[in-house]
């Protein structure tokens, strides 16, 4: 690490989410995810690649990219996942009193988190997490930290300036196309446009055993239980219905009048 | 009668729809007051008062609107103080969310996102895991913060009722925010916006290359044009069409799929749509088990004989 390049540290905040290749479900009293069959959100894979190439981009060494989990103790598997595509060391926040926490207490438990992490650069996640879906985790980071906030990019660029470190990102939404700028340190989120994320290899795999992982618990950073989990919950699910699937309708195979008959099926059904 | 703050955001000479529906909906629900940003017509302010707002807020500090997210934010939650409000009423864009979500944690307050229903106790109704539950959710802490999906309320057609009250708001200028340096409009289609259009005609990998058919379709039932992410990815449409897990959520009255196959991330996007109808060349397509109307055929035959056969019951 030289001066003039000092290591860049970045935390990636990874979530251990129900896989939506099954049927997935609401559990319990609280109506909390059920999480047998999860894995690392497929759009947090988005945000580690992009980590991992903001620091291959600055080249030399010294940089450090934290993945990071809040979960049961399964949870760490989003952790170990990331450690084999490259991240450097996890940390996994593991706390009996974190279930049934909502998007508010997920956010406060994250950015002390972040605070104990010390000096981190940036923070990255994922556009929005692939169960709850709300995406307000990483406004809400950014508003707790009183960090800057880039968030759905589609771009992501370091310069180097006088006063440091300066972040460029590109922003889409419907009608236009935003340039965002921002100082170091801030909180991004990044979209499944910016990239296309690695697979670990067998090297990546083998390096993941020794790469450390630090379990915390509430106490280690310093939140009060009442913060998080249901009693610190600013949300109630108050009842969760299974929808019944869609049936399948009518299939028909085109003899040369399916355009017409699709009209027909239309016009019964007042669509037209 | 409970004060339920609508926050409208850079409105132009006209509301927009989901403007007119969240006042709908704040007007059964209570008094509708508005947090505006941006300028205020007089179309608009004419306009709001017939739905019944009593006060319009707006910020008094400029400079706002170049911090992302942040400054929007902090006005909403200003206002939402000064007016004492009850509830607070948003869109349901990826903006809109993120300002709830900042004033949610200035306000100590619950923030339900993709509500497809309020009821008169501020309980929400949405659907999770890709519609595959229907969920009714509750703010318990704070004034509740909601974001209503788009065509979720019928628009009653306003009322009459009095100019607003014009209202400046006092906002502390977020230290910590990123800035928009640039800003460059997408050209408009001239077709409805996917988020409103009630048909939504979509096509995919197998329109290789070609929307022509697509485009036909829909203008010919006054839809939208959507797209997968195959489509999109391969650059034959802008991805502002893309529906799915990360692309819009549509819940139109009825869903034209062409040339897609069904997979789970496009589902996300569309399977609480009224209708579906499925145009696909292959039977084992697992778009068919959602359809309630499938053709196993080819879209670039089936499609342009349905918009000429509309084209000749509609003349
Ligand atoms: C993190 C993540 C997020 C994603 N988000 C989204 C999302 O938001 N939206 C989305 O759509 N996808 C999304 N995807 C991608 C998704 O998994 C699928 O890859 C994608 O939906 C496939 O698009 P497609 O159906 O157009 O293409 P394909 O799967 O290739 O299907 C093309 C279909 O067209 C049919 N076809 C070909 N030619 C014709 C013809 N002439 N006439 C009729 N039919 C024809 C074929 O039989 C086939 O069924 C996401 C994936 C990931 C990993
Ligand atoms: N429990 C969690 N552990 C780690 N990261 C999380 C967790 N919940 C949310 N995130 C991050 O926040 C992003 C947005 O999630 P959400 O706001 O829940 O849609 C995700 O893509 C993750 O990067």
């Amino acid at each position: 690490m030289d001066e003039a390049n000092p290591g860049l540290n970045i935390a990636v905040l990874v979530k251990h989410v129900p896989d939506t290749q099954f049927d997935r479900h609401l559990d319990g009293d609280h109506y909390t995810t059920e999480r047998s069959e999860s894995i690392l959100s497929e759009l947090d894979e988005y945000a580690l690649e992009a980590a991992l190439q903001l620091v291959e981009a600055q080249g030399g060494d010294g940089h450090r990219v934290t993945a990071v989990t809040m979960g049961p103790t399964a949870a760490v598997n989003a952790v170990k996942k990331a450690l084999q595509i490259g991240a450097h060391e996890g940390v996994h926040l593991n706390d009996d009193a974190l279930a049934g926490s909502d998007a508010s207490g997920t956010s406060r438990a994250l950015a002390a988190v972040v605070r104990h992490l010390g000096e981190i650069d940036l923070v990255i996640t994922g556009m929005a997490s692939t169960d709850g879906e709300t995406s307000l985790v990483p406004a809400q980071l950014a508003e707790l930290l009183e960090l800057p906030q880039v968030t759905f990019a589609s771009s992501l660029e370091l310069t180097d300036d006088d006063g440091g470190r300066r972040l460029t990102a590109r922003r889409e939404s419907d009608n236009v196309a935003e340039t965002v700028e921002s100082a170091l340190p801030a909180v991004v989120s990044v979209t499944d446009q910016i990239n296309e994320p690695r697979y670990p290899n067998f090297k990546g795999i083998m390096a993941a055993k020794k790469k450390p992982i630090t379990t915390l618990s509430l106490a280690d950073i310093g939140l009060d239980a009442s913060e998080v989990g249901l009693t610190g919950a600013w949300t109630r699910v108050e009842q969760a219905q299974p929808r019944p699937p869609r049936s399948q309708g009518v299939v028909i195979t085109d003899e040369g009048d399916a355009g017409r008959r699709l009209v027909d099926f239309l016009a019964e059904q007042k669509l037209l | 009668m409970a004060k339920v703050l609508v926050y409208i955001d850079t409105p132009g000479d006209n509301l927009h729809k989901t403007d007119r529906e969240l006042l709908t909906l704040a007007g059964r629900l209570g008094d509708p007051v508005v947090a505006l940003f941006g300028e205020l017509t007089g179309g608009v302010t004419a306009e709001l008062g017939a739905y019944g707002a009593g006060i319009v807020y707006q910020p008094s500090t400029g400079g706002l609107e170049e911090l992302l997210v942040a400054g929007k934010a902090a006005f909403l939650a200003a206002a939402a103080v000064d007016a004492d409000a009850d509830a607070v009423l948003l869109g349901n864009t990826f903006e809109a969310k993120e300002i709830a979500a900042r004033a949610g944690i200035r306000l100590s307050s619950g923030v339900i996102t993709d509500a497809i229903a309020v009821g008169n106790d501020f309980t929400a109704t949405k659907s999770v895991f890709a519609g595959s539950y229907g969920v009714n959710a509750a703010v318990t802490t704070g004034r509740p913060i909601i974001t209503v999906k788009a065509n979720s309320v019928e628009i009653e057609t306003p009322q009459g009722g009095s100019p607003p009250e014009i209202v400046p708001v006092q906002v502390e200028v977020p230290s910590a925010a990123a800035r928009i340096t640039g800003r460059s409009q997408k050209a408009a289609s001239g077709r409805p916006s996917l988020d409103e259009a009630r048909v939504v005609v979509s096509g995919g990998r197998g329109v290789d290359g070609n929307f022509g058919p697509v485009e036909d379709l829909a203008d010919a039932l006054g839809g939208a044009v959507g797209a997968s992410r195959a489509a999109t990815d391969a650059g034959w449409i802008d991805h502002s069409a893309q529906v799915g897990q990360t692309g819009k959520t549509v819940s139109p009255q009825l869903y034209i799929s062409a040339g897609i196959s069904g997979a789970i991330q496009q589902k996300a996007g569309m399977q609480t749509a009224k209708v579906i109808v499925a145009v696909n060349k292959d039977p084992d397509a697992p778009v068919f088990e959602i359809a309630d109307f499938g053709i196993i055929g080819d879209l670039a035959t089936v499609l342009p004989q349905a918009t000429e056969e509309i084209r000749k019951r509609k003349s």
